[in-house]
């Protein structure tokens, strides 16, 4: 990483180091523009999380008591998680993967005009969300348990039919991202030209890599030498088929809701339990469950394997097996979801034992062994610099073995008796899940990428960059365990306190919630600084060439007249 | 092994705050020596067969663990051939309860099962001691029957609300109150016999 000689703070500000944003390809543009997106919409929840955070220190928190209030504190509750996840993490996570798998695969970008339609999707439908709370506070959080979303009684028609059309603009835009990466990985141009859709499939589903570890103990050739794919494209891929299936779910649920909503909208009143409740909640939490742990675990682990080698220069350990953890957290994605309803008594014991308790104790294993081969291929590539790109990947992986067994340990029918819907989850969960091990890794990726995507622009400061680091990690690390112990004490998550029962421990979260805050102002200000507001615009003009791949082009076919001579 | 969610919660805390400066500490370690050119002297060597062996063994018996140290999980698989000494059958409409009684009561030592019962929304029912702390709660789906079986370790008066959201009425308006909390919900008396346990 490098840094750059400072020059007059306004000069600076307008024009940052060497950015130049008429140099940036079609590719590199549309990567930075949902960059942008996404930090922005992280500065906002980051704001809605500490709002939510000093409400709950107690009455003598500084802010104007509307926000205490039931229907505002909701709306903030209800909109935080999609502003975080959709709006910031989807973004993010879309924009390195379709910058990423054309330089992986050194094959252009299936449509830029598509990957442009996806951020411009999301960021809409974002805010379409977040504007249904702010305005209409319309709140059923999340979670849309059945009837919730459609209890007109409680809520506005008019937010909720904004609010869910701006979520169904979010799964319509994951849809279209979903389409560019299968269309760019199946395209056979470039070093996939002379493969056969069946060996891109096999790849992709990380059974080459099973196939690999079986024909070795039984002694047999190794059933494929060169994989069609790379490992972090075949985790993209596997991630890619779990974000499929949530988006269909929750594209399916937002309509199920669209629809009672219209029709009460209409003079009609429909019985809301037509539909039984509890299908409803296997449906909506199996499919729910599928961003968190199917797409953010596979996601994470192809990240950390691609971290890993291009930060070491050395091929991954042990990637055969890798691969086949991959293929192996494909049938456990689909069936850990039940842990989510542990709590609920008429949910079928056997369903509760299995896959709430058994496969998804299988976690451990997957991510455990995700952890493990990253050590391992730092560690035997010592001595290496302590760079802020390994750093945030170190971060990363201690948010996960922070948060991966805090949820195993909720998924048990003893613990989860007295954790169900406590801060525990919340925090120590999936709090520390998100900010700390999926961002910090997200963080360690952008460090990497940056380079490429904005052609060698140096960094405004690298003691920013590590006051941004220090901060973030301690901040969020604090945040989730206080606020985590306040869930063992009996602080309940979707429930409003306004007496400060829970005073002395939100303090600290809000302290430590803080850092957070702090931490993206000192990255938002170094970035900045390094690419200028004149370049932050130009990122958003259209691109002098329209080339979308950061490799090799594709090979134009030979021309007749050549083909002859 | 435990006899109260209680004692439950405070072993939790320990053993995961150790298990988390524990993990802050491998990785802290880890980073240290990535950047040392001199060979690191690691305490433990890990192979991997054994790593994961932990891994299986870890996932698997803490289930194990939980099953046989906490009394109410095979309480809970089983409740519905066990006999109750106390039942009450609770409904939820329009973020009120109705409860059979003003103050449910029990003796300590004794299985109380609540069957609870919404006729609109999702709740939830908790109960929980003077100090905010939860003895135990379920989830209340709309139109289902859901119902828990709970032996009573410990005596006290304790509270009673929704552990689920069910939109914002819960709360009064502009105050933020619990409608939902029922202070002093069940007694459970004292009983020497159990205590002495």
């Amino acid at each position: 990483m490098q840094t750059v000689e400072k020059k007059p703070f306004f000069d600076q500000l307008m024009n940052g180091t060497n950015f130049d944003a008429d140099s940036l390809s079609a590719l590199q543009k549309v990567t930075l523009r949902a960059v942008v997106m996404s930090f922005i919409f992280f500065g906002l929840v980051a704001l809605e999380g500490m709002i939510m955070r000093m409400v709950q220190t107690g009455p003598a928190n500084p802010l104007p008591e509307m926000f205490s209030h039931p229907d505002h504190y909701f709306s903030i509750m209800t909109v935080h998680p999609i502003v975080g996840i959709f709006g910031s993490t989807y973004q993010l996570v879309f924009a390195a993967f379709m910058f990423l798998v054309p330089y992986l695969t050194k094959k252009p970008l299936y449509s830029v005009k598509l990957a442009n339609f996806v951020w411009l999707c999301i960021t809409i439908g974002t805010a379409l969300a977040w504007i249904a709370g702010f305005i209409w506070q319309y709140a059923p959080l999340y979670t849309l348990y059945w009837p919730l979303p459609a209890d007109t009684e409680q809520f506005s028609i008019v937010g909720g039919f904004v609010f869910v059309v701006g979520v169904a603009l979010i799964m319509v835009g994951t849809l279209g991202f979903i389409y560019n990466i299968y269309a760019t990985i199946f395209a056979r141009v470039g070093v996939h030209k002379n493969k056969t859709t069946k060996e891109l499939l096999i790849s992709g589903f990380g059974i080459d890599g099973l196939m690999n570890l079986i024909h070795k103990l039984t002694g047999k050739p190794p059933y494929s030498k060169e994989p069609a794919l790379s490992l972090p494209v075949v985790a993209i891929f596997r991630g890619t088929v779990d974000t499929f299936l949530d988006a269909i779910v929750i594209l399916g649920a937002g309509i199920l809701v669209l629809v009672y909503l219209i029709a009460d909208a209409g003079g009609l009143s429909w019985d809301v339990h037509a539909v039984d409740s509890l299908l409803y909640k296997n449906y909506f939490w199996w499919g729910l469950d599928l961003v968190a742990d199917g797409l953010v675990l596979i996601y994470v682990a192809g990240s950390w394997y691609l971290l890993a080698t291009i930060i070491t220069g050395q091929k991954l350990f042990m990637e055969n097996v890798a691969r086949a953890a991959l293929l192996l957290e494909l049938f456990v994605s689909w069936m850990v979801w039940s842990h989510h309803l542990l709590a609920d008594q008429p949910q079928p014991e056997m369903m509760k034992l299995v896959s709430g308790e058994m496969v998804t104790a299988f976690e451990l294993l997957t991510q455990g062994l995700a952890l493990f081969i990253t050590l391992v291929t730092l560690w035997k590539a010592r001595p290496l610099k302590m760079t802020p790109e390994l750093a945030y990947l170190l971060g990363g992986l201690v948010g996960f073995g922070l948060a991966v067994p805090a949820g195993i340990i909720q998924a048990d029918m003893g613990l989860n008796r007295v954790l169900h819907n406590t801060q525990w989850i919340s925090f120590a969960h999936f709090h520390i899940a998100l900010i700390v091990g999926l961002y910090m890794t997200l963080y360690s990726a952008l460090y990497v990428l940056w380079p490429l995507v904005t052609n060698n622009t140096k960094l405004f400061s690298k003691k920013l960059t590590w006051a941004h680091f220090w901060l973030y990690l301690i901040g969020g690390v604090g945040m989730g365990a206080f606020a985590g112990m306040a869930g063992l004490d009996g602080m309940l998550r979707r429930h409003l306190y306004v007496d400060g029962e829970f005073g002395g421990l939100m303090i600290l979260a809000a302290i430590f919630g803080s850092m957070v805050l702090i931490a993206w102002f000192l990255f938002l200000y170094n970035i900045v600084m390094s690419v200028g507001l004149k370049g932050l615009i130009g990122i958003f003009k259209p691109a002098n060439n329209d080339i979308a791949s950061y490799g090799i082009e594709e090979e134009p076919e030979p021309a007749p007249a050549a083909v002859k001579a | 092994m435990f006899q109260t969610s209680i004692e439950l919660l405070k072993f939790h805390w320990m053993a995961y705050t150790i298990y988390a400066l524990l993990i802050i500490s491998v990785i802290a370690w880890f980073g240290y020596n990535l950047g040392r050119k001199e060979k690191a002297r690691s305490w433990v060597r890990i192979p991997f067969y054994g790593y994961i062996a932990f891994l299986v063994a870890g996932g698997v018996g803490h289930h194990i663990f939980t099953y046989n140290a906490i009394p109410w999980v095979a309480e809970d698989i089983m409740r519905h051939d066990i006999k109750a000494d106390r039942e009450y059958d609770i409904s939820i409409e329009r973020h009120k309860w109705k409860l059979p009684e003003e103050q449910m009561v029990a003796n300590m030592g004794e299985k109380v099962r609540f069957n609870v019962r919404s006729r609109d929304l999702t709740y939830g029912f908790g109960l929980f001691r003077k100090d905010g702390t939860m003895v135990m709660q379920m989830q209340v789906v709309p139109k289902h029957d859901n119902d828990i079986l709970w032996t009573f370790h410990e005596c006290g008066t304790f509270d009673l609300t929704s552990t689920e959201y069910a939109g914002p009425r819960q709360y009064e308006k502009h105050t933020g109150e619990d409608l939902m909390l029922v202070k002093d919900a069940l007694v459970v008396h004292c009983n020497d016999k159990f205590a002495s346990k």
